[in-house]
């Protein structure tokens, strides 16, 4: 009948204690004792950014198209095809060619090998689809093309963004992806992100090349502004050196002219490059172009042989830092926009620690107090469990070094006010039992029986809410769903194992008392 | 016993004008969306100084260009919550504001959160969200199916649907924000409400095997008896965990936990006064039950 093993009740203890114990562990500093886990805070509560960037992929198409037209081009000349009129309009290339080649161009294009349109292989699908109206060919980039683009760009932008953010040094950034076009930082403890958003904000896609004053040039030629807004100039479209051929940059006081600048040193390929075109070019200016804009334009003096140099353009000290970090990194792929930023500082997330501690602590004593006004003895049984299913709550949420948020305490408290209810079922139950069954054992183990279903339910209910939560919210609202969810597993054990046992103790040793509850 | 069927009625029409009224309220006065539904920015700001006050802080914002703003208290004497509507996310927003802010007021400040959310993540906060209430009362409407029958899932669903759709109507009654914490209120309410229900409908389902000759009218209230006890114990305590939360919690968390408070109190009373009535109307009877058992 109710009969509880030693075995039994020796493991519910232990179980017990391992959780008390680890749920103790959050409040230990040393860092080398026996369980070095711990309950991660979430940005709300220890403060923090959290800073969700969008990549805008335009550009990046662009420049596929332009790189693909160019590809085109040469490939039909290879061919020997006659083609004309080859453009880009509403990123879609065009051309026309003759109707007797019209045919062959096609398979060139539809071809599951073919070089210039791949992809048919990994996705059964290419890299652009073709559309032809007569002799025009129309070219798009397919669902598929246009899903390598935005994660090969994701990809690398990832990895730029983790150089600059590392660079900074701020204390365990999380930086993550989000779909296919996004990225996620999170900074703990930084209360102002000005800079890294400031960092974050630049491509930092950095060109030499000459100022010309001939609109011929064969490479074509833009006016491009100075960085100042001041002034513009005309200059080549060809790219003497870009910012992948830098080895590292530094800023630096120029003891000459008292400047800040920031000093660069090149490849091989760079240094080459650089020498070269300073050994024709003297005499010319060169534009060292960042994002579009001219930073500065020296004079060549003489041939720059050595591979190294300096940027100058009225930097303070912090600015040439910053471009020094930004050169040292790299470029990224795409110009990012920042389309979400959550600061908190960290005197707020101390206060909302401490609110939440007190809201807890009230809210848990109110509950056992009505408790055991209500149930005496089986209140107080009651309490106990409520009391070890927090340590098991908050010893599991140890475990899996999960993170609490603010929401995510809410909903520890919330916890505290619906866990009781599975104890109320019961006992409630039992009650009724008591009124028709005079033996007590008869009528414990009937109310527990006969609880069952709706206790089931009703926990299953809530986590569905929790599960639809954890999926569909985001950020601090993902906590809430973790600690209800993890809630409703330990209030189910605490119940069934820890009040049974000891509710269970208590009714064998009161068979005789008339009135149990 | 309480003779709580002899209400049915009254209760139900009661119910029903409150729904139209929220359904109306939502339509024509709306809700008050947050910075997290609407885009634009949302300042807390913690002064020093005695002189800063929603007044300076104001006339200060109003000098800066921001189009529609908000400047109200939160919680302690010196603190203040800006909200902006300008959706602008650029690299520097806050910090401009910063530094126009410091040469108006002064630099005894300090902007203790700051959240700034473009239009396109709001616009997908938003749907998710929806869409989450919308699919947790579908998944509640199946979980009651398969466990029960459909008159009872119908029932239920009516009762949530009530719960949310007039805590709903109470946020935009009284203007309260609703951000994304409302969200996870409401949906812990769908989880509350089932809940309770399920209790309910529990000891309905067993009551129909024993009883063949009782009613369904005299049936649900037998059974809405034999459980009051613990509806009003379970109320009670998550209450009490709740206006703990709402008193001591702090300020961000207030809305959440006024939300769950109106939801735990129409969840208890729709329990009873929606779900119910629904069985009655649907002439739920042991045959229902036994169906359920031969198949």
């Amino acid at each position: 009948m109710l009969y509880f093993s030693k075995l039994r009740i020796t493991l519910v203890s232990l179980v017990t204690l391992f959780f008390i114990f680890i749920a103790a562990s959050n409040f230990q500093d040393s860092e080398d004792s026996f369980i070095s886990k711990k309950i991660n805070l979430g940005l709300d509560l220890q403060g923090g950014s959290y800073l969700l960037l969008e990549i805008d992929n335009g550009p990046v198409e662009i420049q596929k198209l332009q790189n693909t037209t160019t590809v085109i081009r040469n490939f039909l000349k290879d061919k020997k095809i006659n083609f004309n009129d080859l453009r880009i309009e509403n990123k879609k290339i065009i051309f026309n060619v003759s109707k007797d080649n019209a045919e062959l161009v096609e398979n060139f294009f539809l071809d599951k090998e073919s070089e210039i349109n791949p992809y048919y292989n990994q996705y059964k699908s290419h890299q652009f689809d073709l559309e032809i109206q007569e002799s025009e060919f129309i070219l798009e980039l397919s669902k598929y093309g246009l899903i390598e683009i935005k994660t090969s760009s994701q990809d690398q932008a990832l990895e730029i963004v983790r150089r600059r953010v590392d660079e900074v040094g701020t204390n365990e950034p999380n930086i993550i992806k989000r779909g296919n076009n996004r990225i996620l930082v999170e900074l703990p403890g930084l209360d102002d992100p000005m800079r890294i958003k400031s960092l974050l904000g630049k491509t930092a896609n950095l060109t030499f090349r000459f100022v010309t004053q001939n609109s011929n040039d064969t490479f074509g030629t833009e006016m491009l502004q100075f960085e100042d807004g001041t002034n513009e100039a005309m200059v080549s479209k060809r790219i003497i050196l870009n910012g992948e051929n830098l080895l590292d940059a530094q800023p630096q006081m120029n003891n000459q002219t008292n400047e800040t600048v920031v000093s660069f040193t090149l490849d091989r390929v760079g240094a080459k490059r650089f020498g070269k075109a300073t050994s024709t070019g003297v005499g010319k200016q060169l534009a060292i172009v960042l994002d579009g804009k001219i930073v500065s334009a020296p004079t060549i003096q003489s041939v720059i042989a050595s591979g190294n140099g300096q940027i100058s353009g009225n930097f303070t000290f912090q600015s040439a830092t910053d471009l020094a970090l930004l050169l040292r990194s790299g470029a990224l792929p795409a110009p990012l926009n920042i389309i979400e930023e959550r600061t908190v500082g960290p005197d707020l997330g101390q206060d909302s620690i401490n609110a939440g501690v007190i809201a807890l602590m009230i809210g848990f004593l109110l509950v056992i107090m009505f408790m055991f006004f209500k149930y005496k003895i089986f209140g107080l049984i009651a309490n106990i469990t409520l009391l070890v299913n927090l340590f098991f709550l908050i010893g599991i949420l140890t475990l899996f070094e999960a993170t609490l948020t603010l929401p995510g305490i809410a909903g520890i408290i919330l916890t505290v006010g619906m866990a009781v209810d599975a104890n109320v079922l019961i006992f409630e139950r039992i009650k009724e039992e008591c009124k028709k069954e005079k033996n007590n054992i008869i009528a414990f183990d009937t109310g527990y029986v006969k609880s069952k279903t709706a206790i089931i339910d009703a926990n299953i209910t809530t986590l569905i809410a929790a599960v639809i939560l954890f999926f569909m919210g985001s950020g601090p609202v993902k906590g809430f769903s973790v600690t209800l969810a993890v809630g409703i597993f330990t209030t189910l054990f605490s119940v069934y194992f820890i009040a049974r046992m000891l509710t269970g103790l208590y009714v064998v040793r009161n068979k005789e008392k008339v009135k149990l509850i | 016993m309480i003779n709580f069927n002899k209400f049915y009625k009254l209760f139900n029409l009661i119910s029903l004008s409150l729904v139209i009224i929220s359904i109306l309220l939502l339509f024509f006065k709306g809700l008050n969306f947050g910075v997290d539904f609407k885009g634009g920015t949302l300042i807390e700001l913690r002064s020093d100084d005695k002189n800063i006050n929603v007044t300076s802080l104001r006339s200060s914002f109003s000098k800066m260009n921001l189009g529609d703003f908000n400047v109200k208290k939160f919680g302690n004497e010196n603190d203040f919550l800006i909200k902006i509507e300008k959706k602008d996310t650029s690299a520097n927003a806050i910090e401009i504001i910063k530094k126009e802010l410091t040469s108006s007021i002064g630099g005894s400040f300090n902007f203790r959160r700051v959240e700034n959310v473009g239009p396109k993540v709001s616009a997908e906060l938003l749907k998710s969200g929806v869409i989450a209430i919308a699919l947790s009362l579908v998944a509640m409407l199946f979980y009651i199916w398969i466990r029960f029958e459909w008159q009872f899932s119908l029932g239920a669903i009516l009762a949530l649907f009530h719960d949310v759709v007039i805590t709903l109507g109470l946020f935009s009654l009284f203007n309260l924000e609703i951000n994304l914490s409302i969200v996870a209120a409401v949906l812990t309410i769908v989880g509350y409400s089932m809940n309770d229900t399920v209790v309910i409908y529990d000891r309905v389902r067993e009551n129909l095997r024993k009883f063949s000759d009782i009613k369904i009218f005299e049936l649900t209230n037998i059974s809405i008896n034999e459980t009051l006890s613990r509806t009003i114990i379970t109320s009670v305590t998550t209450l009490l965990a709740l206006v703990s939360i709402y008193l001591f919690g702090g300020e961000i968390l207030k809305g959440f936990s006024l939300a769950m408070i109106m939801g735990v109190v129409f969840g208890t009373y729709s329990s009873i006064y929606i779900a119910n009535p629904i069985l009655v109307k649907l002439r739920v009877s042991q045959k229902t039950i036994l169906k359920e058992n031969t198949e």
